[in-house]
Order: structure tokens, then sequence, then C-alpha cells
């Protein structure tokens, strides 16, 4: 089981600054939303993520990602 | 000296200055002016009629060094819900009334002779009523500029623009910001409630106050503190609002499948980068302006802007999620620049962002504009409401009355107000604040978007119906207490996560006032509220049918989720169970 996995990434707010908006990238099978939290480095001291969002439904961090997942990153955020 | 009720007659021109009764003496804000509309307003008044009033009223801590406390309360009985509304506003009104000892601002009547306007000032002990011509048919910043030439730079204004003149449905009261922009009481047409009292404008005098007491100074200062830390120390308060603004919700919501876009039809814009926080934080970075205003004095949030065209010209301030998603989103307007243009329009013609905006979106289901035309939009508020045309005064009635002379289906209003910037089918629980609300269809009145998908306060999922009752249930009853402090709405971000907010917010008012709440008198305060408004609204003919969805939301399934509004209708008049 070391099949790749197309996976969109989307990154919203500060998490975009130094980064990117937007990327499509290849991961190993199994690779879950924290692995890719670690391999950005979003930690908790500054800005700890807020909400997560794979295919526009919020999920936990240890989801296993499924090929052609949109994986959205969101810091804390709020308004109205 | 004790805070006073200050009483104007606009039938006898006159005014009285009044004790507070004992039984007001514990109220503020909204918990005020619901407590004096249902024992004053006949809930069967029209609307636009000499028997209703016009109650303001700051809020408990509005006037004290509290961070956030600079909101204003209004209320009456809508001309649009045809219900009890309360409308809060930030401004330099509230701490200004607040501190010349004005407990509330009570209007009431009409003037016998409807050939002119007013203007009511009201001071230290004294109100004055004079017509003013020279001011009728003119817009808000017209107003502004005259009252601070006539007094000073810090005099706290309220005015309404030739839409609330004409009494239309989609008008509000716009009050004087601390930069000299403006901010409004904006929901229910409360701008006709004005004009049909014959009131251009309203002043209050900022020269010649004292500052308020605190029965317990350094209790005071220290919950104080606290509290400031609160919101400061909170990445949503103390970070992501001041960097973005509200505006940083259109991507979150979007991607969420919960950004109501044309008309309603889809719960994603492909508009949502061009309009977003983000870009709107950037444009700011790039052109000058600024992405931290203060809607109010004392705040430490600073969610408001000042947004510049390309050439670095002053745009817009106080541009909100909710007026850029109805443009940008729901009308499709793509073009960031033109939306703030018109945004400043309509601050100076005094319209409600959100009802103007959702009833031009319906405007493109009955072909008076096309899908996306920000120039038409523009031309449609500036050359047809703001003159009163034919067209303009269909416009001006809001978004139900719209769906009505067309004869159009999809109409998305409750109580006949416009649903804001957050699908009910995919954001559930905001559905149901905005059908239980006795305001009409509101945002602001129980925010169940923090839980459902800001994960603040824990998380209920937006697609699911569980649990929501309850969580719009207990949002309502604190924002309800929450608006009676004179408090800023956001403070709900740190109070729902942070466990050291709402106490320091509770110990702020026992040390001002020397009494002893708990947790469970702010609660209980939060449900009298809501059961006052809904009983007048019982009484004014509305009832569990008016807590309804529009039909079309329980038949045609909303994408990307393709969910329906599934509540049967004793599951949500349960929320009326406590």
């Amino acid at each position: 089981m070391s099949e790749n996995i197309n996976i969109t990434l989307k990154l919203f707010a500060q998490y975009r600054d130094g980064r990117f908006k937007v990327e499509k990238r290849v991961y190993k099978s199994g690779t879950t939303p924290q692995n890719i939290i670690d391999e950005l480095g979003i930690t908790k001291d500054k800005l700890p993520l807020g909400v997560l969002m794979v295919n526009s439904k919020h999920e936990k961090e240890e989801y296993i990602l499924q090929e052609g997942d949109t994986l959205a990153l969101f810091p804390k955020i709020g308004g109205g | 000296m004790a805070d006073k009720i200050y009483r104007v007659n606009m039938k006898e021109l006159s005014f009285k200055i009044e004790d507070v009764p004992n039984h007001w003496m514990g109220l503020g804000g909204r918990g005020l002016t619901s407590t004096i509309v249902a024992a004053e307003v006949d809930p069967e008044c029209h609307p636009l009629g000499p028997n209703n009033k016009m109650v303001f009223a700051p809020g408990l801590l509005s006037g004290t060094s509290a961070a956030n406390s600079g909101r204003n309360s209004l209320g009456a009985k809508s001309p649009l819900t045809g219900g009890i509304k309360e409308s809060n506003v930030g401004g330099t009104i509230a701490g200004i009334m607040a501190k010349l000892g004005v407990k509330a601002l009570i209007i009431e009547g009409i003037p016998e002779d409807n050939s002119t306007f007013y203007h009511i000032h009201v001071s230290r002990d004294n109100v004055e009523i004079v017509q003013v011509p020279e001011l009728v048919g003119k817009d808000n910043y017209f107003v502004l500029d005259s009252m601070e030439k006539k007094y000073s730079k810090k005099v706290a204004v309220m005015t309404i623009g030739r839409p609330g003149e004409m009494k239309m449905l989609v008008s509000n009261i716009s009050v004087r910001d601390p930069k000299g922009k403006l901010r409004s009481h904006g929901r229910g047409g409360l701008g006709a409630v004005m004009g049909s009292k014959k009131i251009k404008c309203i002043t209050v005098d900022a020269q010649n106050y004292k500052e308020v007491s605190y029965e317990d100074s350094e209790k005071f200062k220290a919950a104080s503190k606290i509290f400031t830390k609160a919101l400061q120390n909170n990445p949503i308060s103390g970070e992501g609002l001041p960097a973005f603004g509200t505006n940083v919700l259109v991507n979150i919501v979007n991607e969420a499948g919960g950004l109501p876009s044309r008309n309603f039809r889809t719960g994603n814009s492909e508009n949502a980068e061009a309009i977003c926080g983000e870009t709107m934080a950037e444009n700011i970075k790039e052109r000058g302006g600024s992405t931290t205003h203060g809607c109010h004095s004392g705040c430490v949030i600073q969610c408001s802007q000042t947004y510049n065209d390309k050439d670095g010209n002053y745009l817009s301030s106080g541009f909100e999620y909710e007026m850029i998603w109805a443009f940008g989103a729901n009308l499709g307007i793509n073009d960031l620049d033109l939306i703030a243009k018109i945004d400043a329009l309509m601050d100076d013609l005094g319209l409600d962002a959100i009802e103007m905006g959702v009833c031009l979106g319906l405007a493109v289901d009955a072909s008076i504009l096309k899908f996306g035309d920000g120039k038409e939009a523009y031309r449609l508020i500036k050359d047809e409401v703001a003159k009163g045309t034919p067209m303009g005064r269909i416009l001006g009635s809001g978004t139900g009355n719209l769906g009505k002379l067309y004869g159009l289906v999809r109409v998305p209003v409750v109580k006949n107000q416009s649903i804001p910037a957050y699908e009910p089918r995919a954001i559930k629980g905001q559905g149901i604040t905005y059908v239980t609300t006795p305001m009409g269809a509101d945002h602001t009145a129980g925010y169940a978007v923090a839980t459902n998908i800001l994960n603040s306060g824990g998380f209920v999922d937006p697609l699911k119906k569980d649990g929501q009752v309850e969580l719009s249930r207990n949002l309502q009853i604190a924002s309800a207490a929450i608006d009676s402090t004179g408090m800023c709405i956001f403070v709900a971000f740190p109070a729902l996560d942070d466990p050291a907010c709402l106490p320091a917010l509770i110990d702020m008012l026992n040390a001002r006032f020397g009494i002893s709440l708990t947790g469970d008198d702010v609660t209980n305060l939060g449900k009298t509220i809501l059961k006052t408004e809904r009983a007048f609204n019982l009484k004014a003919g509305l009832t569990s049918a008016d807590d309804r969805i529009p039909e079309f939301m329980k038949y045609e399934a909303l994408p990307p989720h393709n969910v329906k509004w599934d509540f049967t209708n004793e599951e949500i008049d349960e929320f009326w169970n406590f």
C-alpha cells in the first residue's frame, strides 16, 4: 500500500503569509491532515489551527485523506 | 445625579425629564428598549403612525472605561417585520448619552404640521426641537457636516437620508463614529419610523457631560483589566478581526458551502476570492488605508477599516462582510472597489446594506437588473431609490414586498426581513436563529455560525439538525443579555472560549452599580428579554406560523451539500420551551 494520492491544499487568512493560497500536492496513501499541518509548520504556539475542512466538511486532524480530497486550513477566525 | 428618562413628544413639540422607575433601574440597552416598547407601545399600532415610539438606550456599561462598551440600542415596532425591533449600533452616541445621564430617550407622537422636518438636540436638562427646512432632501454626510459646524466635532449625531424621509422600509438610522464616518441602526426599517415622526436628525451634546460614577472603582478597574486582556488574547478578537475585518468570513463560509449566492441558489460563489477579507487586506496594504478602525471609542478589537481605491483615494469605511456578501456573492458583483463605492453611497443615503443587497439579488429574478451588474445596481440606488421614483419605491420596500409585486416564490425573508449572509439549509443552527428570533431574520440575535462553522464554543455539525435548537436558544439568551450591557457582540468570541471573560463582565456590572449579579441572573435577564419580545409579537398578530423558513428552502436542495431545510414545526417551536 504505497500508492500516492492527489490532494488540493487551500490555506486562508494568516496561513497564506509566506506560503500559498492553493496548491495541488501528491502525498503517500495514509497521510492525515495532521501530517500536512506539521509539514507546513503550523504549531500550537503561533496561530494554532482553528478550522479544518475536507471537501467542505469539518474533519479531525486524524482523518485519513483520500484520493482527490480538498483540505482547507484556517486559523481561528470570526466575524459577523 | 441619578440617570433620567428624557421623553420627547413630537405632537406637542415638548419634552419632559422623568425619574427612572424602580423596575427599569437595572436595565440598559436592549433590555430597557424592549421593556419600554412592550410597556408603552400598542402592539397593534401602525409602526408609522402616531402610537409607535422610538426608544434609544445606552448599555449598562456604556460611558465607562470598559473596553467595547459603546453600543447604543434603539427599540420600536418595526414597519418591516410588524414586530418588536431592537437594533444596536456603535458610534459615539452611547457613551455620550450615558455620561449625560440619559438612561433612555423616548420619542413619541407625530407633528400635526408635517410639512417640514425637525432636529432634536439633547443636552443636560434640556431638549430643543427646531425645524430644519435647510436639511430636508439632504443625505447623511451633509447633515453630519452641518451639525459639526453648529456644535463641535464631537457632537453625537443620528440622522436619516432621503430614503428615511420617504419612509422606505430599507432605510436605516446612521450614527456618527469617532472618525466622523457612519455606523447604522441597520435593520428593520427604523429610518422610516424616524421619518414618520418628521425627525431629520438627533444630536446629543458632547461638551457638558460628566464622567460616569462607579460604586467600587478599584474593583471595576481590576475587572476591566481582565476583560480587556480576554479580548486582546483571543485569536479572533485579538488577531483575526483586526487583520482582516469581518470580511474574513467570505472564504470560510464559502468553503463550508454556506455562502448564499445567486439569490440563495448555491452555497458557493465563484467571486469568493475576488471579494474576500484576504484580498481586501492585500488591497489596503498596497493602497494605503487602514485595516484597523474602531466603530466606537474604547474598542480594542478594531474590526473596521478604511478602504481606498487604486489611486489611494478614500472609498469607504465600515466595509463589512454582510454588505460585501450581499453585493459580491448574492448579487454577483466581482469588483471589490465597485462594491466599496456602493457601500459608501448607501452609508450616505442611510440604507440597510442587507435589506437593499438581498432585495437587489431578488431583483435579478424579477429581470430588473442582470446578475453581476454592479454599475446598474449603483444606478438603481442612486437614481431610483434615493429619488423615490416608482422603481425606487418598489426596491425601497424591501425583499418581501418586491417578491409579492413580481409574483416571485424564491423570496429569502423571515418575518419579511431579508436573510443575511449564512445559508440556513447548510448552517442549520443559524437557520433556527433566523426563524425563532423575535427580530425577523437576523444573524446577530444568536450567532450559531460560531459553533457551526468557526469552532467557537465547541462544534455542532452545521449540516445536521442535532443540537441546533438548544445551541440557538443558549446563544440568543446570552446575546439578549450582552445587548443590554452596551457590549459589542464580538465579545462573544472570547466569552465562548475564555472562562475569565464573562465573570469579568459581570464583575464590572457589579462594581459599576454596587450590585451582586451572578451568572444565573444574567441568563435570566436574557430569557426575560426574549419572552418580553415574543409576547409583544404575539399581541401584534405574529404567530408560530411566522417562525418559519421560506418554503422553497424545504424543497430545493442547496449545492454543494445538496441540503434542504428539514426541521419540523414541532422541532422549531420547541425553541420557546424555557
